[in-house]
């Protein structure tokens, strides 16, 4: 038997390894994937509630997260093929104009 | 006992892959150490009892999403990243900080919720439960997201297809 605190505390780690991610990478597609690790410590933790309140309805979201973080990453790596084709750079100190 | 041991071990791998996300300055590293958490994750959503959840877990995330990055890494040519230079009172007050604020979650949530327990098999995540429940409360959402794929699916083809008029580009091939 495992506290459910145990999984709170895990998820919050791996959140905040994501926002750490997210403000020190300078790469375009590693701090996408950053936000990625945000979302899978916010589903661990849906999953961990939805198993400490006998409800499905945690794991029902965790679906509609995973659909969501799918469509973002669709968008967001075209978005980044489209600046990386006008710009031919992926650190984001480069990319600071949204003209061209 | 053993599931305290099964969360420990996967949890250290988890927390180990993460870490090595940050470290890593090749992209590929990271993306690579991405799929170790994300696998790893998919044992502690089968420790909680949700079975298809991690299912989905390996085939969506560590498979399809992490597919798209590590394509996009390839297409894309990505090479090491420089760094640049952070200010030194974020070093200074930031990394103390956010361990002050980590111990103090954490012990909160140790003093707070330490007697509820969640064992193996706690939770019935079978397939056949989770599609009622999607199929019957959750049909609205269900579709709403169908619609936002099929946005995302149009927006994602029009972003990356190239222009029409632009000379041909340096990078060369069609994505």
């Amino acid at each position: 038997m495992v506290p459910v605190s145990y999984y709170l505390i895990l998820s919050g780690i791996l959140f905040a390894c994501g926002v750490i991610g997210f403000l020190i990478k300078r790469n375009l597609i590693t701090i996408f994937m950053s936000i990625e690790l945000m979302l899978n410590g916010v589903n661990l933790s849906f999953v961990a509630f939805a198993a400490q309140w006998h409800h499905l309805s945690g794991q029902i979201f965790v679906f509609f997260v995973m659909v969501v973080a799918a469509a973002e990453t669709a968008v967001g790596l075209a978005i980044i093929i489209a600046v990386f084709r006008t710009r031919e750079t992926l650190n984001v100190d480069q990319v600071n104009l949204l003209k061209l | 006992m053993l599931h305290l041991i099964l969360f420990l071990v996967f949890g250290a791998i988890c927390v180990a892959g993460a870490v090595n996300l940050l470290v890593q300055r090749h992209p590929i590293g990271s993306a690579l150490s991405l799929v170790v958490v994300m696998a790893s994750l998919a044992v502690e959503y089968l420790l909680l009892g949700a079975e298809f959840v991690a299912a989905v877990q390996v085939i969506v995330y560590a498979g399809a999403v992490m597919v798209l990055f590590v394509f996009v890494i390839m297409l894309l040519n990505a090479g090491e990243e420089e760094r640049t230079k952070g200010s030194r009172v974020a070093m200074v007050l930031g990394i103390p900080g956010v361990l002050a604020g980590g111990l103090l979650v954490a012990w909160v949530l140790i003093r707070r919720s330490g007697e509820n327990a969640v064992g193996l098999g706690a939770l019935p995540g079978y397939p056949k439960v989770i599609g009622g429940l999607l199929f019957h409360e959750f049909l609205l959402p269900f579709e709403v997201t169908s619609i936002l794929v099929l946005i995302a699916i149009l927006g994602a083809v029009f972003l990356a297809s190239k222009p029409e008029a632009a000379p041909p580009s340096p990078t060369g091939k069609e994505s």
